[in-house]
């Protein structure tokens, strides 16, 4: 079963760039796919293209079909309905995704009133299983802060909580360990993994670190200036990439992880 | 690989390392008290006025500018009418100029400001330059024009200033707005499928509400001056009600022999002005739960 059909997504801004040049992508239900390029290649734009969130300015054109719904030139009104529970993102920078003045509590309970109708003693418990699934400690307490009061880590975990909280069927993760201490980054990974796997759910794993991809993911597609470049099994890739800019990639992270070993080896 | 291992990072950190220092905390509310002073010693003295003056309004049985004394608190005017009777009434004139031009100022400001923020192409450009218009036109010119076109009374003078500050209210609101609309938590509610009504309720007015607030306390100031302009000039509540600007405008001729019948509006004036935008300062600060962490 085809959850996200893109074909031929093409995103050009007004004055006429190309942002991202004849996409086509698909994820089945339940498969855990990545997304590698580097910065400015198009990845986040493409997500953002798949809730029909561009910024102003940005036009798409081609076919985004999610869940059997058609994302490019829908209205607002069908949009609406589609985002959350179809697909969710989580964002790179946990500390602005999260609103400032709003108790992180409050900020879960939102989608969770809307979409299910739970209301005072009942939401408050699905609050807290939200924040107990995402491995936080002190469920009630992490509620009651405010996002500046919190870790990074525990911020990350919280908009998590928030995008699983009316199980989309795709989890769409742009960057979400890259603004995380590297001690953090396991577990977060981990995290996902686990949570996925638990859910049955599709991932759109967005990354610059192939390392990264490789640990969630079983197939990745690789982007470079707004064009698909390869696509293939994670191993694969890793293995025999076919393409100049993939090996390049291949090679920076061998390249960091035997620095590391060598380290280690000391 | 389900086993999460938590790291220090991640644990419950202590409340206190996050909150501002003692002296920051108490410096705020040093500023908060002051001000709720001393704009509510002038609250006070206007709600009593609305149950109890020493004298009527309009009796002038005290003599003509007789001295501050036992028997006239401050003293009276060039027509023997009590000054601190007219001060009473002054001051409550003043807070209903100050709430009545806020009132309208918030209303039609915030509208226009959150419909300018989301207003693109030709009607963001059309809206934006009639702000500007409205903006650069003086309150006083607008205020004779509705004088005109109604009568010279309190509400006249209210609605004139409080359109004009409208104008600013809602300039500074858009650009509010704006900012709050680029930020990512925006665009995390909107993946959540949260409709933009509820983004302009639920997030976007809390998160400008903080500086709005400030600014609307800072209007109130100016529109309690305005008034006073207005009513020097003649153009403001009527007599009998006396206002601050009159009561300053007609002690000027003997203001070197009887100084109390303009000193005392004349501080009255400044007191509530000051009194009013300490408490926005302080309550900036407190409604804003991260400007504590950022200031320490």
């Amino acid at each position: 079963m085809t959850l996200l059909d893109i074909r031929g997504l093409t995103i050009r801004t007004t004055d006429g760039h190309t942002l991202v040049d004849d996409l086509s992508l698909t994820i089945a239900g339940g498969e855990r796919r990545g997304l590698i390029g580097e910065s400015g290649s198009g990845k986040s734009l493409t997500t953002l293209a798949v809730l029909g969130l561009l910024p102003d300015g940005m036009t798409a054109t081609g076919s985004i079909e999610l869940a059997g719904t058609q994302i490019v030139g829908a209205r607002e009104k069908h949009l609406t309905r589609v985002r959350g529970t179809d697909a969710a993102i989580v964002f790179q920078e946990p500390l602005t995704a999260l609103d400032p003045l709003m108790r992180v509590g409050r900020q879960i309970a939102e989608p969770l009133a809307r979409r299910r109708g739970l209301k005072g003693a009942e939401l408050q418990r699905a609050v807290a299983r939200a924040l107990e699934q995402v491995r936080l400690p002190e469920p009630d307490r992490i509620a009651r802060a405010f996002p500046h009061e919190i870790s990074g880590g525990q911020r990350q975990r919280v908009a998590l909580a928030m995008a699983l909280a009316c199980e989309p069927k795709l989890l769409i993760a742009d960057e979400p360990t890259t603004a995380l201490d590297v001690s953090v980054q396991a577990d977060m990974l981990d995290l996902i993994d686990t949570l996925v796997r638990e859910r049955d759910m599709a991932v759109l794993f967005v990354s610059h670190d192939l390392a990264v991809v490789a640990r969630v993911t079983d197939r990745v597609l690789v982007m470079k200036d707004g064009r698909a470049v390869e696509e293939g099994d994670v191993r694969e890739i890793v293995r025999r990439p076919r393409e100049e800019y993939t090996a390049a990639l291949v090679a920076s992270a061998r390249r960091l992880e035997s620095a590391l070993d060598t380290r280690r080896a000391r | 690989m389900t086993q999460i291992v938590r790291t220090p990072h991640e644990g419950p950190r202590a409340a206190s390392a996050k909150r501002p220092g003692r002296s920051a905390v108490s410096r705020r509310s040093v500023t908060l008290i002051t001000g709720c002073v001393l704009s509510g010693m002038i609250l006070l003295l206007a709600l009593v006025s609305l149950f109890w003056t020493p004298y009527a309004p309009d009796d002038t049985s005290g003599g003509r500018l007789t001295g501050p004394g036992a028997g006239h608190l401050l003293g009276t005017d060039k027509l023997g009418r009590d000054l601190f009777t007219q001060l009473m009434t002054g001051s409550r004139i003043a807070v209903e100029a100050g709430l009545g031009s806020v009132l309208i100022a918030a209303v039609a400001g915030v509208t226009l400001g959150v419909l300018a923020a989301f207003a693109q192409g030709w009607l963001d450009d059309t809206l934006s330059a009639f702000l500007d218009i409205l903006i650069a036109f003086p309150t006083l010119l607008l205020a004779m024009l509705i004088v005109a076109a109604r009568s010279a009374t309190l509400g006249s003078a209210v609605l004139a200033i409080g359109l004009a500050q409208s104008a600013v209210v809602a300039r500074v609101v858009r650009i509010l707005v704006k900012r709050v609309l680029a930020q990512d938590y925006i665009t995390a509610a909107r993946t959540s499928g949260t409709s933009w009504p509820r983004i302009v309720a639920g997030h976007v007015l809390p998160n400008i509400w903080p500086t709005l607030v400030v600014n609307l306390a800072l209007q109130f100031g100016l529109a309690v001056l305005a008034e006073a302009g207005l009513s020097y000039l003649g153009l403001g509540a009527p007599p009998p009600n006396a206002s601050w600007g009159r009561m300053l405008q007609e002690a000027q001729a003997t203001f070197t022999t009887a100084p109390a019948g303009a000193l005392a509006p004349g501080v009255l004036l400044v007191l509530l002005v000051i009194g009013v935008n300490l408490v926005a300062d302080g309550l900036r600060d407190t409604l804003d739960p991260a400007t504590g962490r950022r200031r320490s």
